[in-house]
């Protein structure tokens, strides 16, 4: 296939996945601010939110304060900042007209719908009710995107190359989120439930859709050790650094099935999951988990670089 | 054909001049006059939702806010008689035999300014005339692969062509869509008739694309698509079309050439490609040959052309046939290379290059339609008789300033056909775009073509992006 259509393919599925992860920060953080201080601390969510966006930077240029209208203004409506839930849904368009042919009618339909419907939001919510209301819609738009793909596409290497944007982009958000949260998983001898931090906790998990999961696998109160293990090394976790990895390896290898050879993105692949597959919690946590997580970060950065060598130059 | 109010009496291609109604139409007109009451309306939107749904948009121009917008479709088709058809079939073919043999002159032995039947300096002073073609091989000698002939009917008997299109013409991605959606519509009114299939065109096209691969090439030549990309206005067809054709729809930034051979990248390296259906006009193609800020086209393209590597489809330099003023030679170019009485007629056409004809059309400008010698689209045209008094006095100043810009011709009284409008079904004005496939040995033509149907009453500007919309065209197979 025309090494464009990959590429299109590949930053279609990264910007949908993208677009359902800045809602949930989005969610998450208008949970928290709605606690009384006296639980959560007085931490700046809407900072924070900006901050794992990956966007700190560009929003500190535009505006004086992050607060609830400035942040969801630009996390979720700007056309200014390219990661906004519109621009993610625009950009995803865009590269969805541009291989049209490679897309099965379901998920044209997906993503022309979803961006006739973003037009109804206009601006920006009246309410926080119409808030929720259109976050919730995101994340059912990135569901539905994923289904009709996972159910309707030939598993050829258009499909691979859509599976790879979703994950090493899941990847990238998930790392994201840890490393702008870590501090508050290194205060390991709190007394559970007393911890301002419990509530930060929970809305970690709530950002990876993982809180409920938690419990299934753990069978234990929320402790910080767990959560990120959950996050990194649990390979049931759908979410988790250790599952995403899982599947790019798998996805890589088709692709070099497919075409008969292979090269320095599946080896990487290979690397990247050995190593979290030779970790363990206990010993991350000793050597750091700022260090671990912004190691990985730059790994899988790397990893999209060589996919991007390799296929779709 | 005209009156002189410039009111316009036209020929109805379902109720004919008298009023009785023509054969071809005799099923249709029962069951419209059947027909439960909202049933057209019901259907018209129903088709309406199917073309939104599948995204089938064009872009107009200037437009800022609505950057992609439907075309409107009408669910009465357009029918034509076998007889009909094959005199325009064969009409079709010798107008294209005649425009490729005419190219060919152009740009090697140039015969046909020696017999003093087309002026030197039409040719030689045309902005679209290419001096990297002179003497240069195509493939069996075929410049125009594709065209687009644009049909005008204004009796019963007098089909006349209106343009040439010979570059890069579009639309029939709408004569499929639209035969698709009937089909779906009115399953019924398709058992009343023989229409002749259209489906086979894609077919058609790949067959007339590989019999044209250069003689270096592989024995199944590689095919692939051009797009300008999705900001053109005629992205929607391009996809559909490479599709259709199961070929690549590539943009420049795909391509790549070495050693003056053609290569797209793929995400399994460089593939070589054989022909390519461009839909990017001359200037853009390459930007060492030509425009050097194109950013649409590929550096080095025209050398493989030049080489014999790469068939380009059309030709390169197509447009020295069909820009407007050549268009009034045509019925001498027909004689003189097929030696044979033109099939279709030409509409009289005043060059205001030539300073009679100037004068005569300034002098009746409030009858004319004048039209730029290279404009499209129906944009910079004046229709004389419908045009106020400040615009008649603007394009007698425009004229007057570039005549040689400019052609004018009578107000043609364009057939009108059954549509379904506001007011219920009423006749409106309607032209024909059929499509005419050249390639090794033969000339193909799928039976119809894209009608397109001027929506306002009245109206002769039946352009999309004036407005205008689109009908099915049933060709009889009787």
């Amino acid at each position: 296939m025309l090494a464009r259509t990959a590429d299109n393919l590949y930053w279609l599925a990264r910007y949908i996945e993208r677009a359902e992860f800045v809602a949930r920060i989005l969610e998450a953080a208008q949970r928290l601010t709605a606690m009384p201080l006296s639980y959560v601390g007085a931490t700046n969510e809407w900072q924070s939110a900006v901050a794992t966006a990956g966007s700190a930077k560009a929003f500190a240029a535009r505006y004086a304060e992050a607060n609830e209208e400035s942040v969801i203004d630009f996390l979720a409506f700007s056309a200014a900042n390219p990661s906004s839930i519109r621009s993610c849904f625009e950009l995803a368009r865009t590269n969805a007209r541009a291989v049209r042919t490679a897309l099965t009618a379901e998920m044209w339909d997906v993503i022309n719908g979803g961006w006739l419907e973003l037009k109804r939001f206009g601006n920006g919510p009246a309410s926080r009710e119409e808030l929720s209301r259109f976050l919730r819609w995101v994340q059912e738009t990135s569901l539905r995107f994923d289904g009709s793909a996972y159910r309707t596409m030939l598993r050829n290497d258009a499909y691979y190359f859509t599976r790879l944007g979703v994950y090493i982009e899941r990847a990238d958000n998930t790392a994201r989120i840890l490393d702008v949260k870590y501090h508050l998983l290194l205060l390991a001898d709190e007394p559970v439930g007393g911890s301002l931090d419990y509530f930060q906790w929970a809305a970690i998990l709530r950002t990876v859709s993982a809180l409920t999961a938690y419990h299934w696998v753990y069978r234990e109160n929320l402790k910080p050790w767990l959560v990120a293990d959950l996050m990194i090394l649990n390979e049931q976790m759908p979410r988790s650094l250790a599952s995403c990895y899982e599947n790019l390896v798998r996805f890589f290898d088709a692709i070099a099935q497919a075409y008969g050879r292979q090269g320095p993105a599946q080896r990487k692949a290979r690397a990247i999951r050995t190593r979290l597959q030779n970790s363990r919690m206990d010993k991350i946590f000793q050597t750091g988990l700022h260090e671990f997580i912004g190691e990985f970060i730059a790994d899988n950065n790397r990893l999209g670089a060589a996919l991007a060598e390799q296929y779709l130059m | 054909m005209t009156t002189a109010g410039g009111a316009v009496i036209a020929f109805d291609e379902m109720r004919g001049s008298d009023g009785g109604v023509r054969p071809a139409y005799v099923a249709l007109d029962a069951w419209l006059g059947a027909l439960p009451p909202d049933l057209l309306e019901h259907r018209r939107r129903e088709a309406e939702l199917i073309f939104r749904r599948i995204g089938i948009t064009f872009a107009v121009y200037g437009e800022a806010e609505s950057t992609e917008r439907l075309i409107p479709f009408d669910v009465i088709p357009r029918i034509l008689a076998a007889t009909e058809w094959d005199a325009l079939r064969r009409g079709l073919e010798q107008r294209v035999r005649a425009l490729n043999a005419y190219i060919k002159d152009v740009y090697h032995r140039r015969e046909v300014i020696r017999a003093g039947i087309v002026p030197e300096e039409l040719i030689f002073r045309n902005p679209v005339f290419r001096p990297e073609m002179n003497g240069q091989k195509v493939p069996h000698d075929i410049y125009v692969h594709i065209a687009g002939i644009d049909i005008v009917r204004v009796d019963a008997g007098s089909f006349y062509v209106l343009e040439d299109n010979a570059r890069t013409p579009s639309g029939v991605s709408y004569m499929l869509e639209n035969r698709e959606i009937m089909l779906r519509l009115f399953p019924e009114l398709f058992s009343r008739h023989h229409v002749a299939p259209v489906e086979n065109y894609p077919d058609e096209l790949l067959a007339t694309l590989k019999s044209v691969a250069p003689a270096s090439s592989a024995s199944d030549p590689t095919v692939a698509l051009l797009s300008p990309g999705v900001y053109n206005s005629a992205y929607y067809e391009h996809s559909f079309l490479a599709d259709k054709l199961g070929v690549e729809l590539v943009e420049g930034r795909d391509l790549v050439v070495k050693n003056a051979v053609v290569f797209m990248r793929t995400t399994e390296g460089l593939k070589r490609v054989d022909v390519l259906y461009r839909r990017v006009d001359d200037d853009f193609l390459d930007p060492l040959a030509f425009r050097p800020d194109s950013a649409l086209g590929v550096p080095g393209l025209m050398s493989a052309y030049q080489a014999g590597n790469v068939t380009l489809a059309n030709a390169v330099g197509t447009g020295i046939a069909d820009d407007k003023a050549v268009y009034s030679y045509m019925p001498e170019i027909v004689k003189f290379y097929l030696g044979e009485e033109p099939i279709l007629k030409n509409v009289p056409t005043w060059r205001c290059r030539e300073e009679e004809h100037l004068a005569y059309v300034l002098d009746r400008l409030d009858e004319l339609v004048v039209k730029e010698v290279h404009g499209s689209g129906g944009y910079g045209m004046l229709i004389g008789p419908k045009a106020d008094k400040a615009t008649l006095a603007a394009f007698r100043a425009k004229l007057k300033t570039d005549p040689r810009n400019f052609i004018a011709q009578p107000t043609l009284a364009l057939s009108t056909c059954p549509t379904c409008v506001e007011e219920g079904v009423a006749p409106r004005h309607v032209d024909l775009r059929p499509f005419v496939l050249s390639g090794r040995g033969r000339v193909r033509i799928v039976p119809g073509g894209l009608t397109r149907v001027a929506l306002k009453r009245g109206s002769l500007v039946v352009n999309s992006s004036q407005g205008g919309g689109t009908k099915d065209t049933w060709v009889l197979d009787t």
